[in-house]
């Protein structure tokens, strides 16, 4: 409360140059951002419609497998834009030595959990039935197992930094890594052992044209989610380190 | 003196303190063993695939031995501002992280050696009959360990709970040499001989290359102040 006032009482008597850039970056409401949350609702409102109630039950899997769509679109952005956006921001970091890129990189990472996590859960509930097991350490399985834990490694470090040019470098050192070393796990699991089903192959895999149209359109769906969210996260941040810079600001006065 | 002269002034700098005080190989060597020997309380004897559990027991025991070295040899030159005085040496960043790791490479071979004897007293493994490939397999295993390994002491080494954080960053990024250098063991153990399982062995050689090459691009960065 003393804090609050203190603030309030700094603020009023600030200078202009402090508070001038309102609308600068990461202030207030904007539209695209808008427009981008109500078109990823509307997507996934749509990609659920799709999967549940339009697309074909599956012969031999039945419902079950309704699952699918998900747990690809989730495992397609752990993969694919959540660790690449991590690694590129990662790089961009080191070599522009930006902040902001730092901050897209663990908003990304954030993500990068999610989506994770959906897929290993969604995974075995569809397993259990299907193969008989939740788990198989199949190659799939175990690289998202694997780059699961390095997303929570990659939190875990910027957790134990404080805020800053330390923790962006060190965290970015960790993800470019890790993006390194997902294929190579890949790669050595894949000649251990694999049993899971290969469903978007060169020749094009098993799957009823209406099945995939379902499934680019769920893929779609949470890569819009997957970019608003970033969007929303990253602003988030790009605000409370605004806050924070302007606290200092006027405390130091 | 050379890039590798440099380098292994830096490496016999810990190597000599080690010597003298004889702190961590030991704690590793004793900390391997007891691996060792928990984990034959977990392994019921007469298993069926009783030789296939013995590579995955002794890369166990390695990696979490390993891991305490590495714990060690970037806070070990926290005392005295040595990190100060590291850094300050007229010498590319990258020689200082190939010296660091040279040491580390060193001293878990040392360790491995030992550990490797006891395993194979414990658990009646003929080693000696198998040793060269043993050896090969261990040593590039230990490249890629010391070489991720390394570079992650340096990032770990201000934070406060560097211990545990070290492990949870190392053990994900280590699955491909585990994987990798605990087949070809099986491989070189059965008595099938070390190129049995070549392919392995090709995956614990990129991973090296791989990761030392990278490790040497983003040292700079690390130890930036």
């Amino acid at each position: 409360m003393a804090e609050e006032q203190t603030l309030k009482r700094a603020f009023a008597e600030a200078p202009p140059s402090v508070i001038e850039r309102r609308g600068g970056r990461g202030g207030g409401r904007s539209l695209w951002v808008d427009a981008l949350g109500a078109s990823s609702i509307l997507a996934i409102l749509f990609a659920l419609y799709l999967a549940l109630i339009w697309a074909p039950t599956e012969a031999v899997m039945g419902d079950i497998q309704r699952l699918f769509y998900f747990h690809v679109a989730a495992a397609w952005l752990a993969l694919g834009p959540s660790f690449g956006v991590v690694a590129a921001c990662s790089v961009l970091y080191l070599w522009k030595k930006d902040l902001r890129f730092d901050r897209i990189a663990s908003a990304s990472a954030e993500l990068g959990v999610m989506f994770t996590t959906i897929t290993l859960v969604t995974g075995p509930i569809w397993a259990r039935p299907i193969w008989g097991a939740y788990w198989t350490w199949d190659p799939r399985l175990t690289t998202t197992l694997v780059l699961w834990f390095i997303f929570v490694a990659y939190l875990m470090l910027r957790s134990a930094v404080d805020a800053g040019h330390k923790r962006a470098r060190l965290s970015a050192v960790f993800g470019i890594v890790g993006w390194i070393d997902v294929p190579i796990v890949f790669m050595s699991i894949r000649w251990w052992r694999t049993i899971h089903p290969t469903v978007i192959a060169s020749e094009g895999g098993g799957l009823a044209p209406d099945m995939r149209l379902t499934l680019f359109v769920a893929i779609g769906a949470f890569t819009l989610l997957y970019a608003y969210l970033l969007v929303v996260r990253v602003r988030q941040e790009d605000l409370a380190t605004r806050l924070d810079r302007v606290r200092h600001q006027l405390y130091l006065r | 003196m050379g890039f590798l002269g440099q380098a292994w002034t830096i490496a016999w700098k810990d190597i000599l303190g080690e010597l003298r005080t004889r702190e961590m190989v030991f704690s590793m060597l004793l900390f391997g063993f007891l691996v060792i020997l928990i984990f034959n309380f977990g392994i019921e004897p007469g298993l069926r695939d009783e030789a296939l559990v013995k590579p995955g027991v002794l890369w166990s025991a390695f990696v979490f031995a390993g891991i305490l070295g590495l714990n060690r040899s970037f806070s070990s030159e926290k005392e005295n501002d040595c990190l100060q005085g590291l850094l300050l040496c007229p010498v590319d960043r990258a020689v200082i992280y190939l010296g660091k790791f040279l040491g580390n490479f060193v001293f878990v071979l040392a360790m491995s050696l030992a550990v490797l004897l006891f395993f194979s007293v414990l658990y009646n493994v003929d080693v000696i009959a198998v040793l060269p490939g043993l050896l090969a397999i261990l040593g590039l295993a230990t490249v890629g360990f010391s070489a991720v390994g390394t570079l992650f002491s340096a990032v770990s080494v201000g934070i406060k709970t560097r211990d545990v954080l070290l492990a949870i960053l190392l053990f994900p990024v280590l699955v491909p040499v585990i994987l990798a250098a605990a087949k070809s063991s099986a491989f070189v153990m059965n008595g099938e001989g070390l190129f049995a399982g070549g392919s392995w062995l090709a995956m614990l050689v990129v991973y090296d290359v791989v990761f030392l090459a990278v490790s040497v691009m983003l040292f700079d960065y690390v130890l930036e102040e």
